[in-house]
């Protein structure tokens, strides 16, 4: 038997304080769907950047054809014929079709002239192969539909001769009739001999569509890579998994109190749709689901960011309308949104400046702030979070990324919210930090806050919540109480394993 | 006090990078006196170096409004025009007979009015403040040019000249400098909506996530910038006997020089407003150092460019170290 057309042998790859991937072998062969499976943070993603050669390996090596090599950069990885197709669509919608797809290598003359002709008679021959020749090759992308972009992508990917193609969650968002389409196209390249690499999200896709399956959990193969014949979704699920729960998430069972947030059937685009669900006193509530599943948009829903299109929000029974985050923080709503640098901090700030930005308003003093005041305010959080840091004039810059979580939340926390809602609380923070945080949300939750958590980490979702709410392509699909929500069923809710849902006793219903 | 155990454990400093900068500025001011003094004696003589004040000051009090602007991540080419326009409007109504605090107040609101419009198509329409104030420059230079039809206004009254006047034994423009940079300061750093301006051009989406509408500040900043410039042009158009319908021809690289020079990031986001002041005077300073020195006015051109650039060359390398 030929040797496989690309194969990893023992790949690692770390990130300062992650093992991104750990001794990974893996290998695809001509005309073949390899799927690949895994969590969140699994490590698909630094695995696709080091086929492509966006990321080098710390160690382990590469093989194309059986040979040895080396991809110092993406545009050597297509030249050797790895191309990838991601989630989010890289193309320039202002350009035509044919220019996208041939960006960067564009049929010319010796004196880099382009034969605009030629360009547009090689595209049209591409999209020939892809049975898409309703697409007119000198419009611009522009308005065309997601799938049909897809189509350019694939198409792009051709244009290099691509013979190893990597799609990552090609399905996300296309319609089921694209999704069709899709699957003819895939099916056609494979029996052209052509090696894709699959990641999904969607288990009954690995069996429409793959030959093999790998499963990658925090950064290593699970088990081994299996044909899908030998396999089915639970054992999926099962490997997927798995991971032990240690014990230092904190929270004590609380007894929550009258509820402080109701939403009925909130809607915003596609991407919220019909959510209801109520927060008490005193809870944590965890928002669990797959990257994409629409977590973080039903936070910006609820804090005005993105104010709901339709349905209802009851803050303490009575019915509000949220417009704008000044109307969610009046009624004592906070959000910590998930990218701290962007969203949260003020970088060159200092401190104190970061911390009161959001109560300014009442530290005034003849109009004025009252320095006295905001230094009182900044030191009772500083000592209260324990954020380690030499001053209150020290720019939030030259923290690290703990304490500059630890900013972002005494700056929310000042605002003395009823309902705290944390966008991934703990990511890319150190362990330390971590359970200090988590140390926080439980002594909150104990004085009566409402908490909302969104995180991707599983073990964190289970270890913290008092309830778990499960979202999947803009709604909620699954509730279970802290003593029925396992990784398994949480996670099987989340990919919409309906064969996996567990006992109805298990999930209560929602009001 | 907690821990102060962190990797990055520095001293402890009043907004960190400006207050540096600043020190920086007034070093240099006084070593450059010090340096030319010592080249020319004459340069170190109490009326030169309160000339070298009361001609920066109009400029400083411009540059207090183009510090907020700057800060709040835009930045307003418009000024000159402004200057012009508003040193016409008060020379014009005094002129005529109008009482001359009246034209002044006039000349005032002229500046808030034209720096609304900025304002409104920034914050609002959403056009990048350069391409608007790029517009208005145009606009306003060229319809002064029809109005004066190029002539100078001369024969004002006596209190017209309120900038050739003391009080106190102080030129009133340094008063009135002193007293801008003062209150802006103040506003700056102890105001809620001056604390708004450095939100807004820092990260203009945790401001608005922290309850701040980046909208209302920008067209604010713009207002009160037109106000300060509006001031600017009745200390400028009051010094001499004619004002030119040249008035304030490039007045805003002089401004925005001095505002970047004294460590406002043309980024957005940090800056003070004493910087401002310390660059302004750096930069008269040296070109009135130039004339006592013999030295070539285009050299002059030159090294105000090549400070320019220096500071935003620090200030970049700066940022890449947060990035």
């Amino acid at each position: 038997m030929a040797p496989p057309i690309i194969e990893l042998r023992e790949i690692s790859k770390s990130f300062p304080g992650v093992q991104a991937l750990d001794r990974v072998s893996f290998e695809v062969r001509e005309g073949e769907v390899h799927a690949l499976l895994g969590e969140n943070g699994a490590g698909k993603s630094t695995l696709i950047k080091i086929l492509t050669g966006a990321h080098q390996p710390d160690s382990g090596t590469i093989l194309l054809r059986g040979q040895p090599i080396t991809i110092p950069d993406t545009r050597h990885g297509l030249k050797l014929g790895i191309a990838a197709i991601y989630q989010e669509l890289s193309l320039y919608p202002d350009l035509s079709v044919a220019e996208n797809i041939f960006m960067g290598h564009q049929p010319s003359n010796r004196f880099g002239v382009v034969s605009w002709r030629q360009m547009q008679q090689r595209a049209r021959a591409i999209l020939h192969e892809l049975d898409a020749d309703d697409l007119d090759v000198s419009r611009p992308v522009r308005g065309l539909s997601v799938g049909n972009q897809q189509r350019v992508e694939i198409a792009k990917a051709l244009s290099h001769d691509a013979r190893i193609l990597i799609m990552d969650e090609p399905t996300a968002a296309l319609t089921q009739h694209d999704v069709d389409r899709l699957f003819e196209i895939v099916r056609r390249l494979r029996a052209r001999g052509v090696a894709i690499i699959y990641i999904t999200h969607r288990l009954e896709e690995v069996f429409l569509l793959a030959d093999r399956v790998t499963v990658l959990r925090d950064g290593r193969v699970v088990g081994e890579t299996m044909h899908v014949s030998q396999t089915n979704q639970a054992e999926l699920v099962r490997m997927m998994v798995g991971r032990t729960l240690d014990t230092f998430f904190p929270k004590d069972a609380a007894e929550p109190g009258e509820v402080v947030l109701e939403a009925r059937n909130l809607s915003y685009g596609r991407t919220t749709r019909n959510v209801s669900f109520v927060l008490r006193r005193g809870e944590i509530v965890g928002l669990a689901g797959l990257v994409g599943a629409g977590r973080s948009e039903l936070a910006q829903v609820l804090f005005g960011i993105t104010p709901a299109e339709s349905g209802e929000i009851r803050v303490e029974g009575k019915p509000v309308r949220i417009r704008n985050p000044r109307e969610a923080m009046a009624l004592g709503i906070a959000y910590v949104p998930e990218d701290r640098k962007l969203q949260g901090l003020l970088l060159r700030m200092n401190v104190r400046e970061n911390t009161t930005l959001a109560v300014l308003r009442q530290l005034l003093r003849y109009g004025f702030v009252d320095d006295a005041a905001e230094m009182r305010l900044t030191q009772e959080y500083v000592d209260r979070l324990q954020i380690r840091t030499p001053s209150q004039m020290q720019q939030v810059a030259n923290l690290s990324g703990g304490n500059q979580q630890k900013v972002v939340l005494a700056k929310w926390l000042a605002a003395k919210p009823k309902v705290l809602i944390l966008d991934e609380p703990t990511r890319g923070i150190d362990v330390g930090a971590k359970a200090e945080i988590h140390r926080l949300m439980n002594t909150l939750a104990q004085q009566g806050m409402a908490i909302l958590m969104i995180s991707s980490e599983l073990p964190e979702v289970l270890g913290m919540s008092d309830r778990v709410l499960v979202m999947r392509q803009g709604t909620i699909v699954a509730e279970f109480d802290r003593a029925h929500a396992t990784q398994e069923a949480v996670i099987a809710a989340a990919m919409g394993a309906d064969a996996l849902h567990t006992t109805p006793a298990a999930s209560t219903t929602l009001t | 006090m907690a821990t102060s155990t962190t990797r990055w454990a520095t001293p402890a400093r009043r907004s960190g990078v400006t207050l540096q900068q600043e020190g920086v500025i007034a070093a240099a001011i006084l070593g450059l006196t010090v340096v030319v003094s010592l080249a020319n004696p004459d340069f170190f003589n109490t009326t030169n170096l309160l000339d070298i004040v009361v001609n920066t000051a109009y400029i400083a009090v411009a540059a207090a409004g183009m510090t907020m602007v700057i800060v709040s991540g835009n930045i307003d080419i418009s000024v000159g025009s402004m200057l012009g326009v508003c040193a016409t409007i008060a020379g014009e109504l005094a002129r005529n007979g109008a009482p001359v605090p009246l034209a002044f107040a006039v000349a005032v609101l002229a500046g808030s009015v034209m720096g609304a419009v900025n304002g409104i198509l920034v914050a609002y329409a959403r056009i990048p403040a350069i391409v608007v104030t790029l517009g208005m420059l145009s606009i306003l230079r060229g319809g002064l040019i029809l109005v004066t039809q190029g002539r100078w206004i001369e024969s004002l009254p006596e209190a017209f000249f309120f900038s050739q006047r003391s009080t106190l034994g102080i030129p009133n423009p340094v008063w009135v400098m002193l007293i801008v940079v003062g209150l802006v300061w103040l506003f700056m750093k102890y105001h809620r909506w001056g604390r708004a301006i450095y939100a807004v051009g820092g990260n203009a989406e945790a401001a608005r996530l922290a309850g701040i509408n980046p909208q209302h500040v920008q067209f604010f900043v713009f207002v009160v910038n037109g106000v300060l410039v509006g001031l600017a042009a009745v200390l400028y158009a009051s010094r001499f006997t004619a004002i030119q319908s040249n008035a304030g021809q490039g007045f805003e690289l002089a401004v925005i020089s001095g505002t970047v020079v004294g460590g406002v990031s043309i980024l957005g986001g940090t800056g003070s407003v004493i910087g401002a002041l310390l660059g302004s005077l750096l930069i008269s300073q040296i070109g009135t150092a130039a004339i006592f020195l013999k030295v070539s006015p285009f050299w002059l051109q030159a090294v105000q460019g090549g400070l320019i650039l220096l500071t935003v060359l620090i200030d970049v390398l700066r940022r890449r170290r947060f990035a």
